[in-house]
């Protein structure tokens, strides 16, 4: 029989029996108005959380499931009875008695505006998503004034290392890219937010090319951005080149042969040649994330 | 954390402006809450932030360098370019601008060409406001090197900011400018918060206890914390920063967390217009010291941190000195006044951003971060510094206490109205005889207070009043009459804020004044969310159009965009200063007939 030491404070390794997780404790539920329904949901759950559950469709552009909320575009804004500001749907939790409107003529203007204000500074030419909630929203980023009237990011696109490219020209600056390259997936740190105002952008340590930087080619960035900013070398070549075509595009989930972890890989094929690799979100233990092999060491196949 | 760096190094000058810093704070807190001081370290040692000197910094930080220059590009006062040693920063807000700053502007540019451009190790740039608006038009310089200085210089003439690039040092203006009230005999028994300001020699602990020092400190140490507080809620006392929440609450929030909790005195005094609390530090740095260890004591704090806007120098050394003086004469440390008390409070350097101001912005700031607002809930109280429970107070909010504990929250809730208790001061600066701070009980009228400061000056000819900054409202000539209350400027849709007066004159051309409003935003807006970010800019570009006579449509359209885009700041922004961006602007367009007629 072993003895058990004191736990050593400086290095906490579970040092003894496997910790016995306590017996689920049924969630405290509260309820909650939405768009004047009544909504019994879980304490804790996100106004989003909670509009979803209720078949309510609220648009997002910087929240991600498995990302921190960073709650800046501001897309998910609702009204709460109460409250002098709207609020993020994303990150404020619902309280017992909230009185929320999803819907409202200010919840619909922040939103329009929220689109014609990027739209009019970012290229969304291949952010479909967001091309919808226009749609959706009527909105007419052109109100703003055309081109050389209305400041946009508009940039030269870095094309600095065999893998992928980044063209901040379509960054809405969403952290999203921030947060996978750090604490929420890959903990490299190569990129963060610099500047300020208008001027902020994602940029590594003095703007130094990405083979320069901390970056360990992981890709996780491009699986999480929204507007295409960040993409496969493969495809930004081939969209330049007009031969990207999702409508002749299969997607087929197959395991990384690479190592022992076995993460789930979307393969993207267009006329039987691997255009990219994506992951499931929903996959449980990757959740999205893969590594430079699984993400970019298919580029040999196609080369028979 | 496994770090990557570039192959760049430090020099050794810059090597050891950084290990100077880093051996100096050898204290409790998170390494990296040292990063602000050590980009500020670099910035005076080398003139900017260089590759080699932020990767040293990085490394004994433990920061990512990515992080790293992401916080450094983030402060106006740190360049992440090299650029000249020697910088004079030129105020052309709202108030300076009424009193030269446009003419001070041309004659630097005359001297050292465009600004921004190194002209043989020196170089001048537009400032926003730098707090100095009573000696208007203002400067600030500083010049890199072994023997770095850093002074604000106001009235500045461009004969004195040419010696003050060549590294001359001149005295710290005097309190008789600032707080010009102080000489009128018959408001001197009436003064609370000024009473010491230009009377009591500000260097000498002595004498701030023959003035009346510490007797609150004491009185507050018999009472108790409970007691205090107490006081402190029945006062009504509400918070003088500019949102006017109630001092009381937030301590009683606080003190319902778990400890450790920290106490923040907010003194990012940066709202165009406001320079009360750089007076107040500047001419009687012991009563925030003593102001923030009974704060601490009520609400629980061990320690404390002031967060000081990087461009008041003078502030610095008085509050500083202040800080080594107590702890010398046992009144911060571990043992005050011989009753089992502690309490300890650090300064805080800022680096030229407006937003740090907000309160969690300068949150943020302290932790080595990017001055970004963060999300409410969870609020300060419950989650702010380093996740604990923090109070955050303005200068002059906490200068109220010692008074509280004095005389009584009831009593001090007898001054002023039912509520808006106690006295105020108010910044006055712009077209006025005697610009400076000045003391009243809550509910002086605009006019009143104009006329205590010696009536409209310039032309003499109101034109309008700008009350509450940047971020505050155009008052017409005919609303003079409206009570300088938080509920009173309510009623008359505008905010009291941080209590700046800015008269104008009938020269001043309202359009110029707007689109300086509509560029201070643009500039000082974090990025972070997009209704600010975008918004500042569109609201600038339509501004411009409009000014020039030039607009997109017609007028009409315009401003119906504007107004949208007005909305969608107030509604859907993250923090106040989105949400109060379009404020002055539509106020003004509300109130005067700025653009009619110019199609």
């Amino acid at each position: 029989m072993s003895v058990q030491k004191a736990p050593d404070l400086k290095n906490p390794l579970p040092r003894g029996p496997l910790p016995v997780f306590p017996p689920e404790r049924m969630a405290k539920t509260i309820e909650i108005t939405l768009d004047g329904r009544k909504v019994t949901v879980a304490e804790g759950t996100t106004l989003l959380e909670a509009a979803r559950s209720a078949g309510i469709d609220t648009p997002t552009l910087c929240f991600l499931e498995t990302l921190t909320p960073v709650n800046v575009c501001r897309i998910c804004v609702v009204e709460v009875e109460g409250s002098r500001a709207l609020v993020p749907a994303c990150s404020r939790k619902a309280e017992a008695g909230m009185a929320v409107r999803t819907d409202s003529e200010r919840v619909r203007l922040s939103r329009r505006l929220v689109l014609e204000l990027l739209a009019s500074s970012v290229d969304v030419s291949t952010a479909p998503q967001i091309q919808e909630y226009m749609r959706r929203y009527g909105a007419k980023p052109e109100r703003f004034g055309a081109a050389g009237h209305a400041e946009t990011v508009a940039q030269p696109v870095k094309i600095d290392n065999e893998l992928y490219v980044r063209d901040y020209a379509k960054c809405i600056l969403c952290y999203k890219c921030v947060e996978a390259c750090g604490v929420d997936a890959q903990n490299t740190f190569a990129i963060a937010v610099a500047g300020r105002g208008f001027g902020a952008r994602i940029s590594t340590e003095y703007n130094v090319p990405l083979p320069d930087s901390a970056c360990v080619y992981c890709g996780n960035c491009i699986g999480v951005c929204p507007t295409g900013a960040l993409m496969f070398r493969s495809e930004h070549g081939m969209r330049k080149a007009g031969d990207w075509d999702e409508t002749r595009q299969t997607r087929t989930d197959t395991i990384c042969p690479y190592c022992g972890v076995g993460c789930t890989l979307t393969v993207h094929t267009q006329d039987e040649k691997i255009v990219k690799v994506t992951s499931p979100l929903e996959q449980p233990i990757t959740r999205g994330n893969l590594c430079i092999k699984g993400r970019f060491g298919w580029e040999w196949i196609n080369q028979k | 954390m496994d770090l990557h760096f570039t192959n760049a190094a430090a020099t050794p000058e810059e090597k050891a402006a950084i290990d100077a810093v880093v051996e100096r704070n050898g204290g409790e807190a998170p390494r990296r809450s040292l990063l602000l001081a050590v980009l500020h370290a670099i910035q005076n040692r080398a003139g900017w932030i260089s590759p080699g000197a932020l990767n040293y910094a990085c490394g004994l930080l433990g920061v990512p360098p990515a992080e790293g220059f992401g916080v450094a590009d983030f402060y106006a006062l740190f360049s992440t370019r090299e650029q000249a040693p020697a910088v004079a920063h030129i105020c052309d807000d709202v108030a300076c601008r009424a009193r030269g700053a446009e003419k001070l502007c041309v004659e630097m540019e005359k001297e050292h060409g465009p600004a921004g451009t190194n002209c043989d190790g020196k170089m001048w740039r537009r400032s926003p406001c730098l707090g100095m608006c009573e000696r208007a038009p203002a400067a600030f310089v500083t010049v890199a090197g072994p023997q770095a200085t850093e002074q604000a210089l106001g009235a500045a003439h461009a004969a004195d900011i040419e010696a003050a690039l060549q590294g001359k040092r001149f005295p710290a203006g005097g309190a008789g400018a600032s707080a010009p009230q102080w000489g009128q005999k018959a408001e001197q028994g009436r003064l609370k918060l000024l009473r010491r300001v230009g009377q009591t020699n500000p260097d000498s602990i002595e004498a701030f206890r023959d003035a009346g020092g510490f007797a609150a400190l004491e009185r507050a140490l018999a009472l108790g914390p409970a007691a205090v507080l107490a006081e402190v809620i029945e006062s009504k006392l509400a918070g003088r920063g500019g949102a006017a929440f109630p001092t009381g609450l937030k301590w009683k929030s606080a003190r319902e967390g778990a400890a450790p909790r920290y106490l923040v005195c907010n003194a990012d005094e940066s709202e165009p217009g406001t320079f009360k609390d750089r007076v107040l530090m500047e001419g009687d740095p012991f009563a925030l010291v003593e102001a923030m260890i009974i704060a601490g004591f009520a609400a629980g704090c061990e320690r404390g941190y002031i967060y000081l806007r990087g461009e008041y120098p003078e502030a610095r050394r008085q509050l500083e000195r202040a800080i080594r003086e107590c702890s010398k004469h046992g009144f911060l440390g571990g043992n005050i006044l011989g009753k089992s008390l502690r309490f300890e409070i650090e300064v805080c350097i800022g680096a030229g951003a407006y937003i740090c101001g907000e309160e969690t912005a300068l949150l943020n700031s302290i932790e080595g971060r990017r001055g970004e607002p963060r999300n409410k809930p969870p609020f300060p109280t419950q989650a702010g510094l380093f996740g604990r429970p923090t109070v955050i107070n303005n200068v002059e909010t906490l200068l109220n206490i010692p008074h509280i504990v004095l005389e009584g929250g009831k009593a001090f809730a007898g001054t002023g109205t039912e509520r808006s208790t106690g006295t105020k001061l108010f910044c006055l600066s712009g077209h006025v005889a005697r610009p400076g701070v000045y003391e009243a009980p809550f509910g002086i009228t605009l006019r009143e207070l104009l006329e205590m400061a010696g009536g409209i000056g310039g032309t003499g000819k109101l034109q309008a009043v700008l009350v509450g900054g940047a971020a505050g409202a155009f008052l017409a000539p005919g609303e003079l009459d409206t009570p300088l209350t938080f509920e009173g400027l309510r009623g008359a849709g505008a905010a009291l804020g941080s209590a700046v007066v800015i008269p104008l004159d009938d020269s001043v051309d309202l359009r110029d004044v707007l689109l300086g409003i509509g560029g201070f935003f643009r500039d000082e807006s974090c990025g972070q969310c997009v209704p600010c970010r975008v918004g500042t800019v569109r609201q600038e570009e339509i501004l411009r159009r409009l000014a020039a006579g030039k607009p997109m449509g017609s007028v009409a359209s315009e401003l119906a965009v504007l107004k949208e885009v007005g909305q969608v700041m107030r509604d859907a922004s993250i923090c106040g200063l989105g949400q109060t961006a379009s404020s002055a602007v539509e106020s003004a367009l509300s109130k005067f007939a700025i653009f009619k007629g110019r199609t």
